[in-house]
């Protein structure tokens, strides 16, 4: 089984182990991954906010280079990059004054065949449960497990599940033996790129997350997106500074959490880029061996 | 002074609703917008109060406040609004007619970040994340905040060095000239 992938600008640099993850688990249920030939970025929220065509343009470039690599499904494991090309998708079908702009400015027509997926519901739908399952080897242990879905479910284009308690991430923890708890910050906002423009808002945004799966009796957090997961992870120590916490929770990418499953090795599954070291939790609970 | 030519006094709300799609006169001030906003304890001006002010023509007040600028688009207000206005994609249009209006912006920092963004997309094609910080640091003429950081990140291997740049970035450059900032009029 071969599909599209869009990795992003993230993957390639703060958010390597997300790649590094996603590209081991899929090997290990035997499905190849082929990249948007020379892809470009997205153009994330500041396209968004500064200039309406380019925000549409530079995802249209993208739908058209998979197009010509005979691409039919592409796969993104970034929520941003994943809501754009499948909001653009579904705008240039609506739209024919759209789609005739966009072909202008961007000098090829996109055919519109191009559909996208996340990788939640590319695994859920496309692989399912049951093969997923098949791919494993171990098991999580019951490791207490939240699920941080940000603004994930809500972004435009995006029908991934229940808006505000989605429980897609959930169910697969579940599914590789780990225990999901409930809890009522999944769809929080963690404050996305205020968190280098005005820190402090993305602080204290972060630290509601933290303290809420701590009260939750959570070991760790899953997350599937490259600025939650950076979030979340590196601005822990400013947090407790700030607060006088002592916040030392594990992020995990819940593809690395997959990979553990599966019984991948640590460092291929990017384990060591991880700000807070999950190695004692994994091997305390005997997940990892020592 | 205002930009728009304020006779009508529905002028604002009419150019809102004419490249947003959204009606503000829907809205029925139940607070929801801002009970559930993240950001409010920051904003300078709330949610449910900007959908009033554009309702009433505040366009100098809206189009200078901090609000739409630290709105994370995170679009919690659009999913519970009782009246479906879609109110993170009004924070879209306010930001647009903003910089259009060429005033003085009432968060210079965040639209410096997105600037220095889009330059690194439109020089590479993909975003140079180690660049992107530094550039942005610099120009705010803090270089060290967030240094403690760097080390740590090196270590991990979250950081490159050099950016890569795609092979069509030519293609890139001419769709950011071709760009317009608003696609409705």
């Amino acid at each position: 089984m071969q599909v599209g992938y869009y990795p992003g600008c993230s993957l390639e640099s703060t958010a390597k182990e997300f790649d590094l993850s996603i590209r081991a688990i899929f090997q290990e249920m035997e499905i190849s991954l082929k990249e948007i030939p020379d892809w470009n970025c997205c153009g994330a929220s500041p396209a968004h906010y500064l200039n309406e065509e380019l925000a549409m343009a530079l995802p249209y470039r993208n739908l058209v280079k998979a197009e010509e690599a005979g691409l039919d499904q592409v796969v993104s494991p970034c929520p941003a990059c994943y809501s754009h090309l499948k909001h653009v998708h579904e705008e240039v079908i609506e739209d024919s004054h759209l789609s005739e702009r966009l072909q202008t400015i961007v000098g090829k027509g996109y055919q519109k065949g191009v559909a996208s997926k996340h990788f939640l519901d590319f695994l859920k739908e496309d692989i399912g449960l049951e093969r997923l399952k098949e791919s494993l080897k171990s098991s999580l242990n019951q490791l207490k497990v939240v699920s941080y879905y940000g603004c994930l479910t809500r972004l435009p284009g995006v029908k991934l599940d229940d808006l505000e308690n989605p429980v897609i991430m959930d169910q697969i923890v579940e599914a590789i033996g780990g225990e999901p708890l409930d809890w009522s910050y999944k769809t929080e906002c963690c404050g996305a790129s205020l968190s280098v423009s005005r820190t402090e808002i993305a602080l204290r945004l972060v630290r509601s997350i933290l303290e809420a799966a701590q009260e939750k009796g959570a070991e760790c957090i899953a997350v599937v997106c490259p600025l939650c997961q950076s979030n979340l992870d590196a601005r822990q120590s400013d947090i407790n500074k700030k607060y006088g916490t002592s916040y030392k929770i594990p992020i995990l990418y819940l593809s690395q959490l997959i990979g553990l499953a599966q019984k991948l090795d640590y460092t291929q599954l990017g384990l060591d880029r991880l700000i807070i070291n999950p190695r004692d939790l994994l091997v305390g609970k005997g997940i990892l061996e020592k | 002074m205002s930009y728009l030519n304020s006779l009508d006094i529905h002028q604002f709300r009419n150019r809102i609703l004419s490249i947003s799609g959204e009606d503000v006169s829907k809205c029925i001030q139940c607070g929801k917008c801002t009970a559930g906003c993240p950001i409010s304890p920051e904003m300078d001006v709330q949610p449910n109060q900007v959908l009033r002010m554009i309702q009433v023509n505040d366009q100098d007040t809206l189009l200078r406040c901090s609000t739409i600028w630290i709105c994370a688009s995170c679009q919690t207000c659009s999913v519970r609004c009782p009246e479906e206005i879609d109110i993170a994609k009004i924070m879209d249009s306010l930001r647009k007619l903003a910089l259009e209006a060429k005033i003085p912006l009432g968060e210079e920092k965040v639209v410096k970040f997105d600037e220095i963004f889009l330059e690194s997309i439109r020089k590479r094609g993909r975003v140079h994340e180690l660049e992107l910080v530094m550039k942005y640091n610099l120009a705010l003429r803090r270089p060290f905040k967030d240094a403690q950081l760097g080390p740590v990140m090196f270590s991990r291997g979250k950081l490159r060095i050099l950016g890569h740049k795609i092979k069509e970035v030519g293609k890139i450059k001419e769709i950011f000239r071709d760009s317009k900032r608003l696609f409705k009029p």
